[in-house]
């Protein structure tokens, strides 16, 4: 590890926003859900940072139902439970696209920089959800394209770089 | 940002009790340490000490005095052989750049162990550039130095090993004497430094029966006011300072002394070698019962760092699986308890503490990983309530884990 590595190593001030504490205490839409229509996970075990969502999907591709687990940091718990209360109701289309992971950083009162993956990992996982659960039923819409948009791209940098930091520092697993 | 802080503070009203256990990165320095700084403050002792006049005189004598108690409770001969530094930082600094940058050294190699303090590491990294190439000696599940690897690392090239007596995070006593011993067997040159601060005050500390070169101690890690430590250099040692300015009472720093920081942290050693043992008897007892009380409420816990009498007394490490750490601060910060985390989620780089991952910790069990730290200022109410609040605490975060799979 090189010293500029070195230095971004160090701690760092995390100044949550009132709701991201606020929800960091009382995160909504918490827990696991019995026979959920598709679940979706982010996140690398071997590192720890992992969100789980569970969705109910209506016959009209509407979202009835959406809890998440969340094994991170106060920020992906609070960005996950801003997650789910946007979702909730909305058709898979307008979900697939109008959540952007910038929407829900603005709704959590702003995260501090080296935060935003957590919110980017929970944005992640519901598009994982969506494609999915079309993947599941074999008929994907042309809306949904074979490329992964950003925030699946960057989940699974993540979890791509956990694994290979992992392996760098010689962690057994 | 600033006015986020004010929410998060004011989230914490009503806090019935308060329990400090993040010593590692800062402690609350009692009142009879900050009353006996007070005066030197406005009282005496105010002038510089280098200059013709009475409270330049008096501050020349306060120092000089602070200096041969703290060179006394360290077992050093003499008291020039203590320089007051800013801090453990600078102190390791001086003790690293100014010992490999003298001009009797001409050896180009720097040992160091894996788990060493952040300030060793990156001074250390900082002076690749200088063409120094650094060692890394590995460490076993408990933090002990692989003493065969360091003996195999040193050659006619070494000309500095930086090796902490006591590791910071997991509380590991290193066998300090003989890894000098088999260093000096290999070559007689090369100068040992160890990083003290979490030795002192919490285990017998003698410099010239280890026959280390040099040794950094710390003020806060005692109970003394932040802003202040100390470098001992063995007498004769050539080391050059690492700083310009104009000097003052001492060779190696420049500036003018601060007086009221260096009597805070003389007599918070005072306090912490006055009864000696009683203190370190106390440490023990109430971190074994916090340690106890966690296992007895909590399952999937793990020590991390050696057992029983290889670590300090006041040193609590504990991973707690299926629970993230950033998150765990918080939630007990908000429950008025103070502790720090291992975890990757509360680092720039998003990667855990460098230690834990040495001693072979997984990821996953670095992330629920925390950092308690014991002073003879806590009390058994304060540990009572601890265990009060940290299982709850502890049951809600598992909750939202839930069953994402974690290994
Ligand atoms: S989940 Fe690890 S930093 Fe947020």
């Amino acid at each position: 590890m090189d010293l500029q590595e070195l230095n971004k190593m160090s701690r760092i001030p995390l100044p949550y926003s009132q709701k991201v504490i606020d929800l960091f205490r009382n995160p909504k839409n918490q827990g696991k859900m019995e026979n959920p229509t598709v679940t979706s996970v982010a996140g690398n075990p071997a590192c720890g940072d992992m969100i789980t969502f569970y969705m109910k999907i209506k016959d009209q591709k509407i979202i009835e139902k959406i809890t998440f687990e969340s094994y991170g940091c106060a920020a992906n718990i609070a960005t996950a439970s801003i997650v789910t209360e946007m979702i909730k109701g909305m058709s898979l289309e307008n979900i697939w696209k109008e959540l952007t992971w910038k929407k829900v950083a603005e709704e959590a009162g702003g995260l501090p920089s080296v935060k935003s993956h957590c919110g980017i990992l929970a944005v992640g996982a519901v598009k994982r959800a969506i494609r999915k659960f079309y993947q599941n039923e074999s008929s994907v819409p042309s809306w949904i394209p074979q490329d992964l948009t950003y925030e699946e791209k960057q989940a699974m940098e993540e979890e791509e770089l956990a694994e290979k930091l992992a392996k760098k520092l010689n962690v057994p697993e | 940002m600033v006015e986020n802080v004010k929410e998060l503070i004011k989230a914490h009203e009503g806090l019935k009790h308060e329990v400090y256990l993040d010593n590692e990165n800062s402690t609350i320095v009692p009142n009879e340490i900050l009353e006996t700084m007070l005066p030197y403050y406005n009282k005496r002792a105010y002038g510089n000490p280098t200059l013709t006049h009475k409270p330049g005189w008096e501050a020349f004598e306060t120092i000089m005095k602070s200096a041969q108690k703290i060179s006394d409770f360290i077992g050093a001969k003499i008291l020039e052989e203590i320089t007051f530094t800013p801090g453990a930082t600078e102190a390791n600094n001086l003790a690293i750049i100014g010992s490999t940058f003298s001009k009797r050294n001409n050896g180009k190699k720097i040992v160091i162990s894996e788990i060493e303090p952040i300030s060793v590491l990156h001074v250390s990294e900082m002076l690749k550039k200088f063409g120094f190439s650094i060692i890394k000696i590995p460490v076993d599940g408990k933090g002990f130095v692989n003493l065969e690897k360091l003996s195999e690392m040193v050659d006619k090239e070494t000309a500095l090993v930086s090796i902490a007596t006591v590791n910071n995070e997991i509380g590991t006593i290193q066998p300090i004497k003989e890894a000098v011993k088999r260093v000096k067997e290999k070559n007689p040159n090369t100068l040992f430094h160890t990083d003290a601060s979490d030795a002192f005050g919490r285990i017998p500390l003698n410099v010239i029966d280890l026959q280390v070169d040099m040794a950094t101690i710390n003020s806060y890690k005692i109970l003394g006011p932040r802003g202040i430590g100390a470098l001992y250099c063995r007498e004769g040692l050539e080391v050059e300072k690492i700083l310009e300015g104009q000097i003052g009472t001492q060779k190696l720093w420049p500036g003018i002394e601060n007086t009221p920081l260096i009597v805070g942290f003389t007599k918070a050693s005072e306090l912490a070698f006055q009864d000696f043992q009683l203190n370190v008897d106390y440490m023990t007892r109430l971190r074994d019962k916090l340690l106890n009380g966690i296992l007895d409420e909590l399952s999937d816990v793990k020590l991390n760092g050696p057992k029983n009498e290889k670590r300090t007394p006041d040193n609590l490490n504990i991973s707690i699986l299926r629970c993230e750490g950033e998150a765990l601060t918080i939630e007990m910060s908000l429950r008025g308890i103070y502790i720090s985390s291992g975890s990757a989620c509360s680092r720039r780089l998003l990667q855990p503490s460098h230690v834990l991952v040495a001693i072979g910790r997984k990821y996953s069990e670095a992330h629920g990983s925390i950092l308690m730290k014991i002073t003879r200022e806590h009390t058994e109410e304060d540990i009572s309530y601890v265990l009060k609040e940290l299982p709850v605490a502890v049951k809600r975060l598992r909750g939202i884990v839930g069953s994402t799979r974690v290994e």
